[in-house]
């Protein structure tokens, strides 16, 4: 668990994150939304201390973070960055041993955990361990950036616009990723975008930041069922908010028991999309099938419908 | 083997030859001399020489590479930012300052011989690496510094394992340059009495033989053209990793 208390800084004068106060809970993944110059970036960078705050104070499992040296900190605490910052001058190997190294892990131990990392994150150790970050695509270096922030195995993970310069197929492939080394690791993880999408769809639970302050800090659904501010409820997008609402559900949360008449859909899907095969196909009910293909149950058009109002 | 290999082979072996057996040369240099001048440098080794040429190039080079790369990453860190122009306007001072004044100054002050010429070419070659070195320490993306001290590296870690290294191909650039210079400015040093090839120069002036002044011209420059060639390769060896994102 991390908690923000009271955290600020100024620079100058000039406020970039203003008394913010949060609790982020273990095991799951918070993410901090906002507009460039929100300090959301700034906000992130308190908690590993790449900022060291003006006011407040940031503890980690009730341990204030300023009770060892700040590199020694940010040695528990992965970090990935947009455009990954791969060290250039070492192969894909000797930047994700970087924290290990640093930590004096031995040999071996340093060699299985690579090898671990690239495999779970699907590339072949054979092919790219040795090879540098420039002969990689932008999505192999973005994945190797996330392999090396979680070498140490660190309990927290914290992320500054990860996937921006991402295209939207490899960007969707790393959200994914991310999802399985939560479920993988247990990390708890504190992620930092403009993108809202990204937010409701990773986060467990968002802070939505404007001018250095946290507007609203809660569960996706909550802010668009219950925007607690004018501004949150713009950025949250009050026109198409019924079919976030609908994208936070999956088709196996929301099935019926029984089987229906009409195309059939994967328990993962989200309601949003299962409404738009319904809409293309004409269909007005679709089988909701588990993942080892057995029938979970049934949607109806109504059915998904109602779980895109407010509850 | 590819034509530019072969050829700087072929002039490492003349190079060598002329300095081992230069008698055999001297036909070639006969046409030059009057009056049964001797054609071939006669008053000391050449090979000697030629040694003590480089060994003070590269002596001074060693001597400017320290100060200047220790300025560099002096004034590139937070703390010695303010130092910056006036570490420039030293090195600069050093850049624009005649060697032929420096060794008019020293003269006086160690005396003649090695010294003075070392000095010389110390302050000569400064300022490419110091420069070279700025940039380079500069230019390091900023992604992987934040990354580098994200991860949890010590601002001297930071330094050894990241910086240095991104900037290890601007800073070898900034020696060579240095050295290659330093290579003919050296031959000024014969003036105070060091040991090189200015000596063979400054007797082919002083005696109106032609043949000497091409001897020691034509030695300093192969010198500085294999000197130059070899720092590349080393370059290229050192730095066969490191690539520019």
């Amino acid at each position: 668990m991390i908690t923000l208390e009271a955290l600020s800084k100024a620079y100058e004068g000039r406020v970039v994150v203003s008394d913010v106060s949060l609790t982020i809970p273990r095991n799951a993944i918070t993410v901090i939304v906002g507009t460039s110059g929100s300090g959301k970036s700034t906000l992130l960078r308190m908690i590993n201390r790449l900022v060291e705050p003006t006011g407040g104070r940031v503890l980690i499992e009730g341990r204030d973070t300023r009770a060892e040296p700040a590199h020694l900190l940010r040695r528990r605490i992965g970090y990935a960055i947009q455009g990954h910052g791969l060290f250039p001058h070492r192969t894909v190997a000797e930047n994700i041993a970087t924290v290990p190294r640093l930590l004096g892990w031995d040999a071996p131990r340093i060699r299985a955990r690579v090898q671990e990392l690239l495999t779970l994150l699907q590339l072949d150790a054979a092919t790219y361990a040795d090879a540098f970050p420039h002969q990689l695509s932008g999505g192999q270096q973005q994945r190797v950036g996330v392999a090396r922030a979680l070498a140490a195995e660190p309990a927290v993970l914290l992320m500054d616009e990860p996937f921006g310069a991402l295209d939207p197929i490899i960007r969707a492939k790393a959200q994914e990723d991310l999802l399985a080394v939560r479920r993988r690791f247990g990390t708890t993880i504190v992620l930092v975008t403009h993108d809202m999408d990204e937010a409701f769809y990773l986060g467990e639970r968002v802070a939505v930041m404007s001018e250095g302050r946290v507007l609203q800090y809660d569960r996706p659904a909550q802010l668009l069922e219950h925007p607690a501010d004018p501004l949150v409820a713009r950025m949250t997008g009050q026109a198409d908010r019924a079919m976030r609402l609908l994208s936070l559900t999956s088709a196996g949360e929301a099935a019926q028991p029984g089987r229906a008449a009409g195309p059939e859909v994967a328990a993962d899907t989200t309601l949003r999309e299962v409404l738009s095969q319904l809409l293309w196909s004409g269909a007005d009910s679709a089988t909701v099938l588990a993942a080892d293909g057995t029938v979970r149950g049934h949607l109806t058009l109504a059915g998904i419908l109602a779980h895109g109002r407010p509850q | 083997m590819r034509a530019a290999t072969v050829l700087r082979l072929a002039a490492l072996a003349l190079l060598v030859a002329f300095l081992l057996v230069p008698q055999r040369f001297a036909p070639l240099f006969a046409p030059l001399t009057q009056y049964g001048a001797p054609p071939i440098y006669d008053q000391g080794n050449l090979l000697t020489l030629a040694l003590a040429h480089l060994s003070t190039v590269c002596l001074a080079a060693a001597a400017s590479t320290v100060v200047a790369v220790a300025l560099g990453i002096l004034v590139t860190r937070p703390g010695g930012r303010e130092f910056l122009p006036l570490s420039r306007t030293l090195v600069n001072i050093g850049q624009t300052f005649p060697p032929v004044a420096v060794l008019a100054v020293t003269v006086p002050l160690v005396g003649f011989g090695e010294k003075p010429t070392l000095i010389a070419l110390f302050a000569y070659g400064l300022l490419p690496i110091f420069e070279n070195t700025i940039v380079g320490l500069q230019g390091c993306p900023a992604a992987v510094l934040e990354a580098a001290s994200g991860m949890g590296m010590s601002a001297r870690q930071r330094l050894v394992s990241v910086e240095l290294p991104l900037a290890m191909p601007l800073i070898l650039e900034g020696i060579r340059l240095s050295l290659v210079i330093n290579v003919g400015t050296a031959t000024i040093g014969s003036t105070v009495a060091a040991k090189g090839m200015g000596e063979v120069i400054i007797a082919g002036l002083l005696s109106n033989n032609t043949a000497f002044i091409l001897q020691g011209g034509l030695v300093t420059a192969l010198m500085a053209v294999l000197l130059y060639d070899a720092m590349a390769a080393l370059e290229r060896r050192v730095l066969r990793g490191v690539v520019a994102e």
